[in-house]
């Protein structure tokens, strides 16, 4: 029998993956796979929530709700990773370091 | 062990372990295609949990979506992708940073014990409703219900969602324009 605690193990799993992700990386389009993995790992918390919850269906809807602010981030963030590359000719977050032209 | 905890368990394994590996490569184009398979088995693991329609979503929205567009802001950004395809240098996994690396298990053993505390006493709405049997089962008619709830009492988060969805995918297009150049 799969319980809600084998759900919430996988997840911390996941999330703390996603951190070193973003900690490590040099690279903003890894850091940015990072976020989806977490973002992913709090997905899956709430689905094995909402299981429990017949009446309402409030984990599964939020999931969704959060899967379209996942795609809506991304779409932005490699708008402005793009931007970025075009001006510094790098992604590397760690030689971005001036705010103007 | 039954089918269902085989295959959970096959899941979990595969998720874990790719994401892992998806950190631990070096090359970028490798992490991004092995990113595919952790959505994958994501989505398996939702199926588990009873939420079909979240499955579906997931594969179409990440794996159709994002990880294109990933893809493709990853090549119009690289230049050596090719000459780094082309020869696999010696060192094939990046060496962890030892920090960040702290940080990340610091955090997992946060949160586990967290659960280990709580897991002794459910949340009370979990108990009531398993008293009651408003529990999901696997016969139930899930989009059926979704579609009710996002229509009726759901319906003020659903239009505002759209509203931002628009106004992020109109924003990252005028990012994204080529600058006038007089």
């Amino acid at each position: 029998m799969i319980t809600l605690t084998h759900f919430l193990v996988v997840s911390a799993c996941i999330f703390c993956i996603g951190l070193y992700t973003v900690l490590a990386k040099r690279n903003a389009i890894m850091i940015l796979v990072g976020i989806e993995l977490m973002i992913n790992a709090a997905i899956l918390n709430f689905v094995a929530f909402s299981k429990y919850d017949k009446i309402n269906y409030g984990g599964q809807v939020f999931a969704l709700f959060a899967i379209v602010l996942a795609a809506a981030s991304v779409a932005v963030g490699l708008a402005i990773i793009l931007n970025v590359y075009r001006h510094y000719k790098t992604i590397n977050p760690d030689n971005i370091t001036d705010l103007r032209d | 062990m039954n089918l269902e905890v085989f295959l959970f368990y096959a899941f979990a394994v595969l998720a874990i372990g790719s994401s892992l590996l998806v950190v631990s490569l070096k090359n970028t184009a490798r992490a991004l295609f092995l990113f595919f398979i952790t959505l994958f088995a994501m989505a398996g693991l939702f199926l588990f949990a009873l939420a079909d329609f979240v499955a579906i979503t997931q594969i179409m929205v990440y794996v159709g979506g994002v990880l294109i567009l990933m893809i493709f802001a990853f090549m119009l950004s690289n230049k050596e992708l090719l000459a780094d395809l082309q020869h696999i240098s010696g060192s094939f996994i990046s060496m962890p940073s030892w920090q960040s690396l702290l940080l990340a298990i610091g955090f997992f053993t946060v949160i586990l014990l967290g659960l280990k505390e709580w897991n002794n006493d459910m949340p009370e709405w979990i108990m009531s409703n398993i008293k009651s049997g408003d529990i999901i089962s696997p016969t139930d008619n899930n989009i059926h219900q979704l579609g009710i709830k996002f229509m009726t009492q759901y319906v003020l988060p659903f239009e505002v969602i759209s509203i931002f969805l628009l106004m992020a995918l109109i924003g990252a297009a005028h990012l994204s324009r080529k600058e006038d150049t007089q």
